[in-house]
Formats: structure tokens, C-alpha cells, sequence
């Protein structure tokens, strides 16, 4: 400040806020900071650009109809596929889904309708929680000790139970926040027309939840189909085709585990082609959760 | 508000019904756990009258309403203490499910609340529910006739409930409740979401019912209650024991509530210097 | 018979019956299920514990602490302790969440104060959301022929200049902790990025526009008023996250290299308690067998605490905003 400032000029010094040079700075960190989080947002979708990127050339290279349906190849054998690989997850997924999914529904309708406050209930629900962070390994521990050694065999039944243990709580959950969207005045106008608890979650409830429950489901499916820890010692793996559920079995997350440590290219190529095959069978599970999510009826 | 303390055992005048009584119905006490919600409450139902249920908020009104077709049965921390008679049978009677008393008595509530499947099911719902043999359709469109909807919709049956505008779903929602003709139908301010003009119709439709049904009606608008209730009560809030127990002050024609209330707290009520 | 005193003395005129015995039948039937499911996951959990701690018993009694303490894995000395992959699984799961936490609180603002248009938002929340699809298996083989390749130079460069920096003491041979935290930072991030958003959006906007009435930068709403705010929530995410990290498998067993050793160096390979069980598994004989059982209850316990840590943060954020109300 200049001593010779005429005293006509006293405003200037109530107004620093407005001083050129606080402002500036102040806004060069607010474009910086902006630029960092777009920096941060770019950067975190690379790895999906290049996984995907990556499957498209390494695994569609490889993919065609030997890849799909020919059986694995020896050490080294040309050609091969992993055909039954496909059928082993499909199959052992299925499984998981007819033991997860009814227990899981009847459970969230437990917690979300029946008696959402019980002790049963309160329990059950924060041992889903979790549950669901649980690593998954701990569910192929868990069976093998359950069912392996108890029937003395690995199995598709055995990979099954496995992955139900893991879709049981997503299940749970997803069902259960789908039946809490439902309006409550919705339910209170069941109820005030003389339905029993059952009428009200047959009639109204289901129905009117179905979306979000058939989202949470398939989100459940999705995750079981691209999981290998809890198959690894549970189904174990096969060379073959299937011919019983008692027997050892293939499954596409195992194949790509094991031919991605080997030292030859044509198992390598597979490996790639069935992650394809796999991200694919995830990611179309994943948009049909998206799409069957979006009810006609939401309100 | 003006209770004094001394009010605290008050008990109003019983009203004498003139005609037939459908609901009788006599609250000793209810309660939300510890909290003492309603006290000394005697409202008889008439039958083919309109019953209007007026008070300050949080007197009680809506509570005893939805206690006639046991909703609050719903509320784990709810108690009752004393009767309603249906026709000669308690319905707080331990024997009986209160999911058999609902299927008698009807009701419609504050915020429509259409099931979010087709008008036509909406409707018929209450028809199947009850295992109802005859004509479904026929009886679902005398169901939207009466409820003054059916030229609304005529066209689009299979459309949802959901669909409709807001006085719309609220006589959708009345013509579901009317569908298995009840004795009763509960009316829990029924209007409070509704704009003027669809709260006329709904108000004209009442007047209506009444020659078929008897209706319980708990309305916020004490004009909707001259316009409307042939027999009103009034319900006050006692907050000399620290908390704020409704209980019923005054209760007779309509007429005479509003133009010449007995007691004081009436008058001053439907002088609006309250609500 | 259903008890239906009301048929009788209400008019004619009503169709209401009373719901049929069968209705009632079903209706107890119904109720005696749905019990029996939610008590049905009570049951799994508890059986779960049981059963690895039966299993588990016989290396329990032998090993005792020492099995948490030692550091030596050797199938035929029979000697087993888990000091190394308990510090692996530690160890990675901390550096990933650092790198995973950083982004997902990152992604959390991007995508909640409004720096793109909404339907770019919804974009980036997609690829996040399949970020978190991609199976832990097909992140394992990328790390193995895309990641490893890739770090592999840097890490070289980084072990010349700066090998005295015990974070660089090592060379990267291949698989190794580094790749293995960086995949299992990606991996983490949607859920660090999921629950953050989450906090960020359960703040009521008059929080925000208070900030904004008082003068303050975009900027310094969200650093100094939402941040803070949405604190809890954020603490919540990370403590998920880093559940989940501590107990992911298979592309863990596919980089970090499964080398029983203590090292603080980023590009040495290590173990953890999860890739233990996942490559050593399969071929063990029955004592191994049992020590593993015991390694699973201790990766049990671990990552139990620590998400239940993370649903009560979880639990707490949640009070605090519903109470405010």
C-alpha cells in the first residue's frame, strides 16, 4: 500500500475478497483439482479398456467352434477347445442357483415382511453382510471338508453347493431390499382388504418386487459363474465331457487358472479365448440384470 | 390448545344412535407401548350415515379408525382396551383373526394406494380374495360404477392402476374396497392428497355410498365434515398427563356439533381458533 | 373351520367370507419356511465355523500360536506356520487399498458432484460397476501376459536408481507383490467407489448449499464440507474394501508368486493365506490338509473382524444421517 493514497480510496481496502489475486489462485486449484478427478476417472477405466481390448485379440483369435465345444488338449496337442468347461460351469451354476435362489428368496421375505425385526431376523441379516464379504476360497474349504470328504469324490454336485454358499447371501440381500422398495400404503391396502400375511406377499409383494428381485438373482448368477476359488478343490477339474454329476468337473474359470501357468502357446491362446467366452457370459448376465431392472410398474 | 388439567377424566355425553348400529364401538384405552394414545372414546356407527371423525392432529382420530378394522394390529407395540362390536360379535374377541374382520370391513386410505397391476385386478382383487363365485366382471363394473370411475377407465381396463391420476387412483381405490360390499367402509381422509376438484367427487361419491354402506370418515376439514357427515364426533387431546392422549369430547348430528356444541372445546374447535 | 362370527349377522348383501382353512394352512406352512430359510443362514454360518474348526483341531493342538508366529511351510519336515502369508495378505491388501482407496474416493467425487453430464455419470458408473463383474480369474491371466510385462521396466529402473530404498530392494522376476496389489487395487476400487458415492449422496443437498451461500469454491465444498461429511461412509468403503481384498484368491495365486518370505520389497514375490490354500490345496496329504484348515480359520477370523468392523462404520453413517431427519 502507498502511503500517498488519498483517503478517497478507503473502499478498496474493505473489499479484499475481491483482490485479483486471491481470486486467481483460488480458481487455478478449483481447475486443477478438476482436471485431477477426470484424470482419476479416465485412469480407472483403463484396466477394463485393456482387459477387453486384450480378450478381443488374444481370445478371439482363437475362438471358434473347436474352441467351444472340443475337449481340452494335452501338453502338447494343437487344436482343443474347452467345450466342456462350458457345460461344467453352466451345470454346477444351475445347481447353485435351484439351492440359492428359493432359500434366498423365502429368507428375504423372512426379513423383509414375515418379521423384519426379530432376532432371527436381525442375525440372519448381518451374518448375509457377512457373509458376503467372506472370501470365497473359504466356501471350497467348506465344502471339500462337508461334502468331498464325506462322499470321497469331487464333484459338479459338490462345485455347486460351493457357489450356492457364495449366492446365498447376495440373494438374500438383493431380494430383500427389492421387497422393502415395495410402497408400504401398497401393502397396508392388502392388508386392510383381509389378506393373511401369505396373500399379501403372494399377491402383492412378488409381483410388484419381481424386477428388483430378478436383478439382485442374476447379478447373484453372474458373480457364481465367474468365481473359481470355491471350485478349485470342490469340482476340481476334468478333461472330459460330463457323464454324471459325481464326477470330477470342468469348469471355464478352473481351465483358465490352470493352461495360464503353462509353458505352451496353444494353451495360453485358450486361456485368453475363454476368458472371452466367460467375460461374456458375465457381462451378458450383467445387462440383462440392467435390463429386466427397469419395471413398468415402478412408480 | 385450552384442556385444563381438571379435563383429565372427562368422559362426553354418550350420543344416542337413531337408527341401527353396525359398529359399535367403545375404546377404554390404546396404547403404542407405554404411550397412551386414545382414552374413553364411545362412537357408535350408524348404518346408511356417513360418521364424520373430527379433531386437532393427534387426537386420536385415525388411530381408533384404523383400530375398527384391527390395522393396528399391524403396529407390534399397539393395545387395546375395550370393544367394537360388528353387528353383536367383538372384534377384538381373542377367537377371532383380525384378517377375517378386514374382509368384512372396508377401507381407504390417506394416500391412494393402487396395487400396481390393472384397474380391472385392482378391482377384482377383493373378489378373488373372498373366493366370490358368480359374474366377476359384472360385479367389478358395478364396483367402477358406483365409485364414479367407470367412465374414467371404461376404455382401458387392462391399463395400471398405477396409470390413473391422483383422484382417480383414489376412486379406483374406493371401487376395490366397494367390490365385495362391505358392511363398513373406513375412510381415513380419504381427500388429504387430492386436489379441490377431485375432492368434490370424492365427497359427492361418499353421499352416494352412504345408501348402500355405512362409512366411517376421518377428515382434517371441518367443511368436509358439514358437507358430508350426518353424524360427526369430536375428538380432543388431553396433554395434562405429560403426553397426548386423545379421547372423544363431543359427538352427535352434524348439525348441532357445529352450530350449537355442548362443550366449550367444540365451539372453539369449530370457531378455527384451533387445529 | 375358520372361526367367522360375522357371516351370519352382517347383511346379505356382502361377498366377504372369511379366507379358507387351506388359505390358513398355507399361510403356516409358508411362515414355517421362510423361518426355516432365514434360520437356514444362521445355521450355514455357524456350521461353517464348526466345521474348519474341526478340521482344523488336530493342526491346532499340534501347531498351537506357533502356527501364527513361525515362518517355515515345509511339507516334509512337517512343519507348518503361516508368519509370511498372514504378512502377505496384510501387506498386499494394504498397498491395494492405498492405490484402490485413492481412485475410489476419486471416482466417488467424480461421480457425485456433478463434474460430468449425467449421462456421461452413468457411463463411468457402468464401467465401474464392470470393473467389479470381470472374474478375479481373467484379472489373473491380464496381470500375468498385460501387467507384469508392463511393470516390469519400471520396476527394473526403479530397483537401479533407487535399490537402497528398501520399498525397491528387490528385482521384479516376474510375479510379485507389486503386480499382485495393483490387480487387487483394481479390483477393490468399485466398492471403495460404491459405498463412498453412496455417502456422498446420503448428504442432504442443504448441506451443500449452505457451503455454496457462504462463498466457498466447488472445490472447497467438497474438500472441506463433503469430505468430512461423508467421512464415515467413506471409512466404511475402505474397510470393505480391504475385507475384500484380504481374502481374494485366484488372481493373487496367479501373480504374487507363492514364496513363503517376509520382504518389505514391493517386487519380491510373497504368498498370502488365501493363494496358500488355492495352490497348495489340491495336492495336499492329510496333515497338510490340516494345517491348511487351520490357515483357512485364521483367514476366517481376520477378515470376520475386519468386516465387521466395516458394516458397523457401515451402520453407524447411516444412523447419523437417517437421524437427522
Amino acid at each position: 500500500m502507498n502511503d500517498d493514497t488519498p483517503e478517497i480510496l478507503p473502499p478498496k481496502l474493505d473489499l479484499p475478497a475481491l483482490d485479483k489475486n486471491v481470486f486467481e489462485f483460488r480458481a487455478l486449484k478449483n481447475s486443477f483439482l478438476t482436471v485431477f478427478v477426470w484424470v482419476i476417472g479416465i485412469l480407472a477405466s483403463v484396466p477394463l479398456f485393456s482387459v477387453i481390448f486384450m480378450l478381443i485379440v488374444e481370445g478371439g483369435s482363437r475362438l471358434d467352434l473347436e474352441a467351444v465345444t472340443a475337449i481340452p488338449p494335452a501338453g502338447f496337442e494343437t487344436g482343443g477347445g474347452f467345450g466342456n468347461a462350458i457345460l461344467g460351469t453352466l451345470i454346477m451354476v444351475a445347481i447353485a442357483s435351484a439351492i440359492s435362489i428359493p432359500i434366498g428368496i423365502f429368507a428375504a421375505l423372512y426379513l423383509s415382511i414375515l418379521e423384519p425385526s426379530s432376532k432371527v431376523a436381525t442375525i440372519s441379516r448381518f451374518l448375509s453382510k457377512v457373509l458376503t464379504g467372506f472370501p470365497s476360497i473359504l466356501a471350497g474349504v467348506f465344502v471339500y471338508a462337508v461334502i468331498v470328504i464325506t462322499t470321497g469324490t469331487y464333484s459338479a454336485w459338490a462345485g455347486g453347493v460351493a457357489l450356492a454358499v457364495l449366492m446365498l447371501p447376495t440373494v438374500t440381500l438383493a431380494a430383500e431390499e427389492a421387497m422393502r422398495q415395495v410402497p408400504q400404503k401398497m401393502k397396508d391396502a392388502a392388508y386392510g382388504m383381509g389378506c393373511t400375511k401369505t396373500q399379501v406377499i403372494f399377491k402383492i409383494v412378488l409381483p410388484t418386487a419381481l424386477p428388483g428381485i430378478l436383478t439382485g438373482v442374476i447379478l447373484a448368477v453372474a458373480g457364481a459363474a465367474g468365481e473359481s476359488a470355491p471350485l478349485l478343490f470342490t469340482a476340481l477339474f476334468s478333461n472330459y465331457y460330463m457323464s454324471e454329476l459325481a464326477e470330477p468337473t470342468a469348469s471355464l474359470s478352473i481351465l483358465i487358472y490352470n493352461f495360464s501357468g503353462m509353458p505352451f502357446e496353444n494353451q495360453i491362446e485358450l486361456a485368453w479365448s475363454a476368458s472371452l467366452v466367460l467375460v461374456f457370459l458375465v457381462l451378458f448376465f450383467n445387462i440383462l440384470a440392467r435390463v429386466v431392472g427397469r419395471s413398468k410398474f415402478r412408480d | 390448545m385450552t384442556t385444563k388439567s381438571d379435563m383429565g377424566e372427562f368422559i362426553a355425553k354418550a350420543y344416542q344412535p337413531k337408527g341401527p348400529v353396525v359398529l359399535d364401538c367403545q375404546v377404554k384405552n390404546i396404547y403404542y407401548g407405554d404411550f397412551r394414545a386414545v382414552r374413553d372414546t364411545h362412537i357408535p356407527i350408524e348404518k346408511n350415515k356417513v360418521t364424520g371423525f373430527i379433531g386437532p392432529s393427534g387426537c386420536g382420530k385415525s388411530t381408533v379408525l384404523r383400530s375398527m378394522n384391527r390395522m393396528n394390529d399391524l403396529i407390534e407395540s399397539f393395545r387395546f382396551d375395550g370393544s367394537i362390536h360388528y353387528h353383536n360379535n367383538d372384534i377384538y374377541n381373542k377367537k377371532i383373526d383380525p384378517v377375517v374382520v378386514r374382509r368384512y370391513i372396508g377401507m381407504v386410505f390417506q394416500l391412494p394406494n393402487p396395487f400396481s397391476m390393472s384397474i380391472y385386478d385392482n378391482v377384482a382383487f377383493g373378489l378373488r380374495l373372498n373366493r366370490f363365485q358368480g359374474d366377476e366382471e359384472e360385479m367389478v363394473v358395478q364396483a367402477l360404477k358406483r365409485a364414479a370411475i367407470w367412465d374414467d377407465v371404461k376404455d382401458k381396463l387392462k391399463n395400471s392402476g398405477l396409470s390413473l391420476s391422483g383422484g382417480q387412483q383414489q376412486r379406483l381405490c374406493i371401487a376395490r374396497a366397494i367390490a365385495t360390499e362391505p358392511d363398513v367402509l373406513l375412510m381415513d381422509e380419504p381427500c388429504s392428497a387430492l386436489d379441490p376438484i377431485a375432492t368434490r367427487q370424492v365427497e359427492e361419491l361418499m353421499i352416494e355410498l352412504k345408501q348402500h354402506y355405512s362409512v366411517a370418515l376421518v377428515t382434517h376439514n371441518m367443511q368436509q365434515a358439514t358437507r358430508v357427515a350426518d353424524v360427526t364426533a369430536f375428538l380432543g387431546v388431553d396433554i395434562s398427563q405429560g403426553g397426548r392422549t386423545g379421547y372423544l369430547v363431543e359427538m352427535d348430528d352434524t348439525k348441532k356439533v357445529f352450530e350449537d356444541p355442548q362443550q366449550e372445546l367444540t365451539q372453539q374447535y369449530v370457531r378455527g381458533e384451533f387445529s | 373351520m375358520v372361526y367367522d362370527p360375522f357371516k351370519e349377522s352382517s347383511s346379505s348383501r356382502t361377498l366377504s367370507a372369511p379366507p379358507s382353512s387351506a388359505d390358513y394352512l398355507k399361510d403356516s406352512l409358508f411362515r414355517f419356511f421362510a423361518y426355516f430359510c432365514a434360520l437356514s443362514i444362521i445355521i450355514l454360518v455357524a456350521y461353517i465355523v464348526i466345521e474348519l474348526g474341526i478340521q482344523a483341531y488336530p493342526a491346532m493342538e499340534k501347531h498351537g500360536l506357533g502356527f501364527i508366529t513361525g515362518t517355515t511351510w515345509d511339507t516334509n519336515q512337517g512343519i507348518f506356520s503361516v508368519l509370511p502369508e498372514i504378512w502377505g495378505t496384510v501387506y498386499s491388501s494394504l498397498i491395494a487399498l492405498f492405490i484402490g482407496g485413492f481412485f475410489g474416493i476419486g471416482i466417488a467425487i467424480f461421480l457425485t458432484q456433478s463434474f460430468v453430464h449425467a449421462k456421461l455419470e452413468l457411463t463411468f458408473r457402468t464401467i465401474i460397476e464392470l470393473l467389479a463383474a470381470i472374474p478375479s480369474v481373467v484379472y489373473g491371466l491380464w496381470g500375468i501376459y498385460v501387467l507384469i510385462p508392463l511393470l516390469r521396466p519400471v520396476a527394473d529402473w526403479l530397483h537401479e536408481t533407487m535399490g537402497w530404498f528398501p520399498l525397491f530392494g528387490t528385482e521384479l522376476s516376474g510375479p510379485g507383490l507389486a503386480p499382485a496389489a495393483l490387480v487387487l487395487a483394481i479390483m477393490i476400487l468399485p466398492t471403495v467407489a460404491a459405498i463412498s458415492a453412496d455417502a456422498f449422496r446420503r448428504i442432504p443437498y442443504r448441506v451443500k448449499e449452505a457451503a455454496y451461500g457462504m462463498g466457498a469454491t466447488k472445490w472447497e465444498v467438497i474438500l472441506k464440507v463433503m469430505l468430512p461429511t461423508a467421512s464415515s461412509g467413506i471409512l466404511a468403503g475402505l474397510v470393505l474394501g480391504f475385507g475384500r481384498a484380504l481374502g481374494e484368491t485366484m488372481a493373487l495365486a496367479m501373480l504374487i508368486g507363492n514364496v513363503n518370505e517376509i520382504s518389505i520389497s514391493l517386487f519380491a514375490p510373497a504368498n498370502t493365506l488365501a493363494s496358500l490354500l488355492a495352490s497348495t490345496f489340491p495336492e495336499a496329504g492329510q496333515l497338510e490338509i490340516q494345517a491348511l484348515m487351520y490357515a483357512a480359520l485364521v483367514l476366517l477370523a481376520i477378515t470376520f473382524i475386519v468386516n465387521v468392523a466395516g458394516l458397523a462404520v457401515q451402520q453407524y453413517t447411516m444412523r447419523k444421517f437417517e437421524g437427522k431427519k
